[in-house]
């Protein structure tokens, strides 16, 4: 799961991660009233920030035109003119893809006077099965890129898990990002409570960047999270109500909101050849062998290992809500389930749907006689696939080959 | 001969109770897996009956394991306990744990891996159809099944396999048994981001047993596993080998199913990976209708 920037931030400041002064604001006279306090804290500027879960915002376009999901604002007024433009709008980015995300929350923060920008994360480091945080005196850059062409400016330290992160760490990380004095004192501390909200959370991926030496209105400096993005393992997410809360159902696609309730793994792709499969290796090499013989698959849909008679129902309702979907593949190995409930429960969805389109089935395993029987008397006009080759074949041939 | 289970192997199952665990313990004694102990903490003095025979239940895995001499165990205990489960089996001297179970936390794996450093105990899993050695009745019956896996599907044989996916493992093994290419054991090590036993621990197993003649390797996007698999296998392997990469047409940044199935920050992409494999000298099956074919040609 996926949470909001000023989420994010909530978050961190439960662990002792600075934060700069913000309000998020869902209407106009929220921006307002967050705008008259944070300049009432002493900033000259006001900084409106679109929330949603994806980067690239400050250089996105709304479509209605206009530029920046990010503004700096000189007043109140100005700032409450560019939430006018944001509310409520599609915001497209270079992550959002074509279709872009409604803006429904902005966070209201104060203008910061920036020194430095640093990148700082923590994740998963497969390879050793252990945390990793990195830094790197890239700021406010593609970590990607960064990574690509000079690995040598990204510092690693790994943490065990059977102590966690101890004071040196938090200190050898500081010291690669070259700070001193109370900046190292203040950024050590940054460090410890980032990677304490990774752990602690559950989360996946806790990304600063940038995390920034900013200059306050008194003079003096500090280090603060200018920018925040935490990734949660939805496994974990039962031990955290708090977090759960803060899904936002906004940003996820409404069909696989529906998928989700029905235990299926659902995920839209843009394609034509719909496929239903169960199993997520299978299901992943389905999609792979409809691309292979020159079809496109319209989604991911993994039914699980045992799936049921309602489920199969459930999942051909989905399909048939994408209305790109040309034809529909089933794939289904039956190692313990019986082929034939597998096959009685196609021909009881085909029916409840009143199902138009091209439909290749490909069962194998227990019972599997008595489940092609079962299809072949059901009277629908349906076609059966021998092997997952056969099967890839004849659907791509009945949708015909997408020239995209 | 075969790796990590044989057909006398003295399984528990932890979980026994509930009706998957209960489930599958029944499946695994109907095939002829020698199923000794069920473990459910507070019901340690029943009995779980099944096709007349009778299996006692623990409190403990140390008390089951002393009571019956079980050498492994099934985990199918849920998700919020498993972590607590894997761990009682390597306390309690286990050789082999296998977590069925979907759902942990990484967080929990992430532990549970790092305690298991230094002790014997070899841990499949999480999330994961188990292991099967098959046997030399009908149908590979009096095999050792341990795990989800459907028995019937296997054939004894010499070729080893190994894969992340569930299904995609029977489809495998599958093509393998109605080509009369039997299996000296399939291990399915699970879809999850911290596994325990990796591609290449169970490569580097296979390679060092007699029995096994040819090796199938199944991957799936995510995570670097099967390119460290495949170049171990370019210096050290003497057996041929063949894989299947899934996920080719994943989008990056998306989970397929898999916890463990994404392609993040541009690695762990099905190009990279065949890739590997390639250069590695695996043969490579184009579509997935071809895994025992690509790996029986070269055998």
């Amino acid at each position: 799961m996926n949470i909001h920037e000023y989420q994010a931030k909530q978050l961190l400041a439960k662990y002792g991660v600075a934060v700069p002064l913000e309000i998020p604001a869902k209407s106009l006279d929220e921006v307002r009233v967050a705008a008259e306090k944070i300049t009432a804290g002493g900033s000259a500027r006001v900084v409106v920030k679109s929330q949603i879960h994806a980067g690239g915002r400050g250089k996105g376009t709304f479509k209605t035109g206009f530029q920046g999901g990010v503004k700096v604002a000189a007043s109140v007024d100005e700032a409450v003119s560019h939430a006018k433009n944001m509310l409520g709008n599609v915001l497209v980015t270079k992550q959002t893809g074509v279709d872009g995300r409604r803006v429904q929350t902005l966070l209201i923060a104060s203008g910061a006077k920036i020194k430095k920008e640093f990148y700082l994360a923590v994740l998963l480091d497969r390879a050793v099965s252990r945390p990793l945080v990195m830094a790197s005196t890239e700021g406010g850059m593609d970590i990607e890129e960064v990574a690509a062409k000079t690995p040598e400016k990204i510092f690693k330290e790994w943490i065990d898990p059977a102590v966690g992160i101890m004071p040196y760490q938090a200190r050898k990380i500081t010291a690669a990002l070259g700070l001193k004095g109370d900046l190292f004192n203040a950024a050590a501390k940054f460090v410890t409570g980032v990677f304490n909200t990774w752990w602690e959370c559950d989360a996946s991926l806790v990304e600063i960047n940038p995390m920034c030496v900013v200059e306050l209105p008194d003079g003096k400096e500090t280090v603060v999270a200018l920018d925040a993005k935490i990734s949660l393992d939805d496994n974990g997410l039962y031990r955290h109500k708090d977090i759960q809360a803060m899904r936002d159902l906004n940003e996820e696609a409404p069909l696989e909101i529906e998928a989700s309730k029905f235990n299926l793994n659902y995920i839209k792709l843009d394609g034509n050849i719909a496929c239903l499969v169960n199993g997520a290796g299978l299901a992943m090499a389905t999609m792979d062998i409809i691309q292979h013989f020159g079809g496109r698959p319209a989604n991911f849909l993994d039914v699980g290992g045992g799936a049921s008679q309602e489920q199969v129902a459930a999942a051909f309702k989905i399909i048939l809500q994408d209305s790109n979907v040309k034809g529909i593949l089933v794939n289904i190995f039956g190692g313990i389930m019986d082929c034939n409930v597998i096959a009685t429960g196609i021909v009881a969805a085909v029916k409840e749907t009143g199902l138009k389109l091209p439909l290749i089935v490909r069962l194998e395993g227990n019972n599997v006689a008595a489940g092609k029987k079962t299809l072949a008397e059901s009277g629908l006009k349906l076609i059966t696939g021998d092997s997952m080759t056969d099967a890839a074949q004849k659907v791509v041939k009945a949708v015909g080959k997408q020239t995209i | 001969m075969s790796i990590l289970v044989k057909p006398g192997t003295k399984v528990l199952v932890q979980g026994i109770t509930g009706s998957f665990g209960a489930r599958h313990a029944q499946l695994s004694i109907d095939y002829g897996t020698q199923v000794v102990a069920g473990v459910t903490p507070g019901k340690g003095g029943q009995v779980f009956e099944h096709g007349g025979k009778k299996v006692p239940i623990f409190d403990t895995v140390a008390e089951a394991v002393k009571q019956t001499g079980a050498t492994a165990s099934a985990v199918f205990v849920p998700a919020a306990f498993a972590a607590d489960a894997i761990l009682e089996g390597a306390d309690a001297g286990l050789e082999l744990v296998v977590a069925i179970t979907e759902g942990i936390p990484v967080r929990d794996m992430i532990r549970v891996k790092r305690a298991l450093q230094g002790r014997a105990t070899r841990l499949i899993g999480p999330n994961c159809p188990g292991i099967v050695t098959p046997g030399e009745g009908k149908d590979s019956h009096g095999g050792c099944r341990i795990g989800i896996a459907p028995g019937y599907i296997h054939k004894k044989g010499h070729i080893g396999v190994v894969s992340r996916s569930g299904t995609l493992t029977y489809e495998a093994v599958w093509q393998l048994t109605t080509r009369g290419a039997g299996q000296s054991t399939c291990i399915g090590i699970g879809g999850d981001p911290v596994p325990g036993l990796s591609h290449l621990d169970v490569i580097k197993l296979f390679n060092d047993d007699p029995d096994t003649h040819g090796i199938l390797i199944i991957g799936e996007i995510g995570g670097s596993a099967e390119e460290e698999a495949a170049r171990w296998i370019r210096k050290n392997c003497k057996k041929p080998v063949a894989g299947f990469i899934a996920g080719a047409t994943a989008p990056p940044g998306r989970r397929m199913g898999h916890a463990g199935a994404i392609i993040s920050g541009g690695e762990g992409t099905a190009t990279a990976k065949i890739a590997a494999f390639k250069a590695a000298g695996i043969g490579v099956a184009a579509t997935p209708s071809e895994m025992a074919d690509t790996l029986l040609k070269m055998m």
